[in-house]
């Protein structure tokens, strides 16, 4: 166990970064996907409504690896060509900002109607009542289930593998195809995969949750 | 290669799609079974049992819900062999996808267990019942309908997820839109069509589960 640690240990962490790199640049689609689909199915507007329905009911009614394939192999089809990184973390961060998209909406009804009405008597224009009173509010309500979906994000990236972004899957799969040790090259990823959710995500999650609530004054 | 779509093409290749959307609903549904049921014990086991085993199989499910299906899929099918276990692709499938969601069923089964109001753990207690017969005729059926909407959840979930078994060989919806694509150097019509399939299936579903779920609060008075 030393030894292959030793050796091929550089190239998991290798992985690791660009499973990292995955991760940040996914997260970053579905937060704005999420934000711009949740607040458009809220939205008055008949064509922002429905479209936000489409992609949401789109991408939740289908599966990760679908989409993947589609994007990285149908969509050059419609002179869409994308690099398998671009796909691969375009791919996962829409999936994700689906499902993100009605939390958001969720987050956004559950302000209580008190708070809608104040913002009308202080006579504030509906878009800057949605930025200044109901979206912090909406922020810290929707907090703990994004902590859920990062997680989900997370597993989500390796996926990516299957169109050959070299992330931690990927490298895993690579050295169980040159070495037969399986159990050392999968079990070292899913550990590594496990570390970054409990050490890194988990806590990140968890910590903002607190300082934002602390922000609107509630712990 | 420009995009052109060819009805002629898609007609021929439906046919062969769907016999292999009959295997995908084997696929999710073995795999929910298993899951239901390994759920069911992993709930009970993070019940009884003392502080020790407790932690280490909480921190065990942990594992299993924070790391990527498809690797447990791969480490499976993999590693298997070399401790002299053989499993064809389909079973170690089975077993990882059913694993999977058992770790995600037991969060759920757990919930509805503690829904349970303390009271009626107090009059098992007084009518003298046993732990088991508390369980199977008192708690069991009154936490399954708070644990029914999560449980439809996932069952949308195990099927969206079965694509990934495609990729240790099980003959699939994806496989077979895969081997379409590398026979005919053809992608657009059998991954849209896959994605069509599965949009038929997971919509309704979902939309049946949200109906359930909504009748199940009426009929519990939430």
């Amino acid at each position: 166990m030393w030894e292959f640690l030793q050796t091929y240990g550089p190239r998991l962490l290798d992985g690791a970064l660009v499973t990292c790199a995955q991760f940040i640049l996914a997260a970053l689609v579905a937060c704005v996907a999420a934000l711009a689909a949740g607040l458009g199915r809220l939205s008055s507007l008949w064509p922002v409504r429905s479209l936000s329905v489409v992609y949401i009911e789109l991408f939740r009614g289908t599966s990760l690896l679908v989409q993947l394939y589609w994007i990285f192999f149908v969509l050059p089809l419609f002179g869409i060509s994308l690099p398998k990184f671009e796909a691969g973390f375009l791919s996962v961060g829409l999936n994700v900002g689906a499902y993100g998209a009605e939390i958001v909406r969720g987050a956004i009804q559950a302000v209580p109607r008190g708070q809608w009405e104040a913002g009308y008597a202080l006579s504030m224009s509906p878009a800057k009542r949605m930025r200044r009173i109901i979206l912090p509010q909406a922020l810290v309500l929707m907090l703990p289930p994004w902590g859920n979906l990062m997680i989900e994000l997370l597993k989500g990236t390796a996926l990516v593998a299957l169109i050959a972004v070299p992330d931690l899957m990927f490298v895993a799969k690579q050295i169980n195809g040159a070495t037969f040790r399986s159990a050392e090259a999968f079990g070292a990823a899913l550990v590594i995969y496990y570390l970054l959710a409990r050490v890194l995500i988990t806590p990140a999650m968890r910590g903002l949750e607190r300082a934002m609530a602390r922000r609107l004054g509630r712990a | 290669m420009t995009f052109d779509w060819n009805w002629e093409f898609a007609i021929e290749i439906l046919p062969r799609l769907l016999r292999a959307t009959i295997n995908t609903l084997i696929a999710a549904g073995v795999g929910y079974g298993i899951a239901m049921i390994l759920g069911l014990v992993f709930a009970l086991a993070l019940r009884s049992s003392g502080r020790l085993p407790r932690t280490l199989l909480r921190e065990v499910l942990e594992f299993i819900r924070s790391t990527p299906l498809v690797v447990q899929i791969f480490f499976i099918f993999y590693v298997g062999p070399q401790v002299g276990i053989t499993l064809s692709p389909w079973v170690a499938g089975m077993i990882a996808i059913g694993l999977h969601y058992s770790a995600y069923l037991a969060e759920v089964y757990r919930a509805g267990i503690e829904a349970v109001p303390r009271g009626q753990w107090e009059s098992c207690r007084a009518l003298n019942l046993t732990t088991r017969d508390s369980y199977v005729r008192i708690i069991l059926p009154q936490a399954l309908p708070h644990a029914v909407p999560g449980m439809g959840n996932y069952l949308v979930g195990i099927f969206k997820d079965t694509p990934m078994l495609s990729v240790i060989g099980v003959t699939e919806l994806m496989q077979a839109a895969n081997s379409i694509g590398s026979e005919t150097y053809r992608f657009l019509e059998p991954y849209t069509l896959v994605g069509l399939i599965f949009l038929a299936l997971s919509l309704p579903t979902a939309g049946l589960v949200r109906l359930g779920e909504r009748r199940l609060r009426r009929k519990l008075g939430l």
